[in-house]
């Protein structure tokens, strides 16, 4: 029992992305934080411990810097944290084998994390673990309780806002919910900086991540606007409004 | 190349974007077996165009979403090469969890896609565009009106399969409705409100010209942040929903980095604000420096005009 959440560390959404030789030039980012949506899965599995389910695993898998949104993890709650270490870009299958294999070793049968990240904005991550560990998945869910080997969990569906009930295990991803997320006290933040962090190689995990098939041929910034026209005052919205029709043909 | 499509529905009938998907598999040439969960489309998906083979998938798991029940139905009968589906919420869960299932990598939210799998997708939420090379098998997601649709005048031959898969997740009760309007990641014309707007009580304003306009209504983090009126489903921007309509109106944002990133792609944008220095003019097509409360009132006169005639 207990519940893995799994912590992907991006840019901070403030952050300007620039490109250098072809490339994402990750040295020039200043401030690198946990992904958006992963805070709520983080926040709902501090939830889900402080109403009596077993221990908070925290996972990232990346580079060394990663490590620092482990730390933060336990400054709000996190129990054990787990950094499985990788330098290079991995495709969705590498990272999934990658913390399936972590998942197991903590033997938690719940995992959290969130509906996709900042930086791919893919959401690959959540489903496909589920599949890979034959979990049940539920997406976008914004909260969760457990009772007993059962979950229910409030998500955004097909036809609205729903709450679903699930058994355990299973995978949630999480949207941005009505939840307050809790900044860690002092206390906290000095505790977790003597948290151990246990370190794992994909090679430790049985993984073999030599050889992917999605390659990245290249980065580059989008295309630049040319400067737009611009009027004052609404006594230009008409001349606006046949522009729209005329020039740019969109209404 | 055998491809396989995943298709879309909405509200019980195929969605439009199956054709594009079926659009960018002509492209790449080869067979294209068109899947069709629920059965929901699949006579109208075999008119579509070059699609060879529709599959039927029914039974009972359809009848609400669930995500493993679903990927567990529809994997064994995804064969080929390529598997593709739209990149919305579900169609990208369904996706990664039957790539995931088949031991193939998926690449999310692509928006042009050519043949030796050269695939171009934004990254962080478009402040930065990759290209790719993918080598099939592999599971794709494509993104929604950046792909031509496939005509209509096929003659796929239809197929059911009946499937009994165990649900694992139960829907216990409804508690909101989904808005009746379009939804911002689905329209060709979108109308965003910031906190410019005063009070929430003054989107009715945009409503309005959203109306008028076919147009979905979207919103700034900045407006969603304040106003718990507002739901984050209309969010657009990093942490939001990133978008490329034909024409995106701002109204009463500044435009911050993170709500550039969702929309800085559209085709054509015009943004209303009455901060002259407001970021949000700087990536305008358009731009009018004016009070919401002055433009607003006139466009919609305007534009009730312009669509009458």
């Amino acid at each position: 029992m207990g519940v893995a959440v799994l912590l992907k560390q991006v840019p901070d959404t403030t952050a300007k992305i620039s490109i250098s030789g072809g490339r994402v030039d990750e040295a020039s980012i200043t401030k690198w934080s946990i992904s958006p949506y992963d805070e709520y899965a983080l926040e709902n599995a501090i939830k889900l411990k402080e109403s009596g389910f077993g221990d908070v695993v925290a996972i990232t898998c990346g580079p060394s810097r990663s490590a620092k949104c482990l730390t933060e993890a336990a400054a709000v709650g996190a129990d054990r944290l787990i950094h499985i270490i990788s330098e290079s870009p991995l495709d969705s299958i590498q990272v999934q084998s990658l913390l399936s294999a972590a998942v197991k070793e903590s033997g938690c049968d719940v995992v959290m994390c969130g509906k996709q990240a900042a930086d791919t904005n893919s959401g690959s991550t959540g489903p496909g673990l589920a599949a890979s560990l034959g979990f049940s998945c539920v997406g976008g869910a914004t909260e969760v309780s457990m009772d007993g080997g059962v979950a229910s969990a409030t998500r955004l569906g097909p036809s609205g806002m729903e709450e679903v009930e699930v058994g355990v295990p299973c995978v949630f991803t999480f949207d941005k919910g009505d939840s307050e997320l809790r900044r860690p006290n002092v206390r906290g933040i000095m505790m977790a900086k003597k948290k151990p962090i246990d370190i794992f190689a994909p090679d430790d995990l049985g993984v073999d991540v030599s050889n992917s098939m999605v390659s990245i041929k290249s980065h580059s910034s989008p295309p630049e606007k040319q400067p737009g026209q611009k009027f004052v005052g609404s006594d230009s919205i008409p001349q606006v409004v046949s522009k729209l029709r005329e020039e740019a043909n969109v209404i | 190349m055998n491809i396989t499509v995943i298709s879309e529905s909405s509200n019980g009938s195929l969605h439009p974007v199956t054709a594009q998907l079926v659009g960018a598999a002509s492209s790449l040439g080869g067979s294209i077996t068109v899947i069709c969960p629920g059965g929901i489309g699949s006579s109208d998906a075999a008119h579509i165009s070059g699609v060879t083979k529709v599959i039927s998938v029914e039974g009972d798991c359809f009848e609400n979403y669930d995500c493993s029940a679903w990927s567990e139905s529809l994997s064994p009968l995804a064969e080929g090469d390529l598997l593709l589906s739209s990149s919305s919420t579900i169609g990208r869960e369904l996706i990664s969890s039957i790539a995931a299932s088949k031991g193939i990598p998926v690449v999310q939210d692509v928006t042009s896609l050519t043949g030796g799998l050269l695939a171009t997708r934004s990254i962080y939420s478009g402040k930065a565009i990759e290209e790719v090379s993918i080598s099939p098998p592999c599971a794709i997601s494509l993104r929604a009106n950046s792909f031509e649709s496939a005509g209509e005048g096929g003659r796929g031959e239809v197929s059911t399969v009946n499937v009994s898969q165990d649900v694992a997740v139960a829907v216990k009760q409804a508690l909101a409705k989904a808005s009746e309007r379009l939804d911002v990641s689905e329209a060709d014309i979108v109308i965003s409100g910031g906190r410019g707007m005063g009070e929430p009580a003054n989107f009715s304003h945009l409503n309005e010209v959203a109306d008028l306009l076919g147009a979905a209504v979207g919103a700034s983090r900045a407006a969603v942040d304040t106003w718990e009126e507002i739901p984050h489903s209309m969010q657009v921007g990093q942490t939001g929903k990133t978008v490329t309509p034909n024409l995106y109106i701002a109204v009463g944002i500044s435009g911050a980095i993170q709500h550039l990133a969702g929309m800085r792609s559209s085709k054509f944008i015009l943004a209303i604000n009455k901060d002259p220095e407001a970021p949000i003019f700087g990536v305008a097509d358009y731009g009018v420096v004016s009070t919401w409360e002055e433009a607003l009132p006139v466009l919609k006169e305007q534009l009730a005009e312009m669509l009458s005639n």
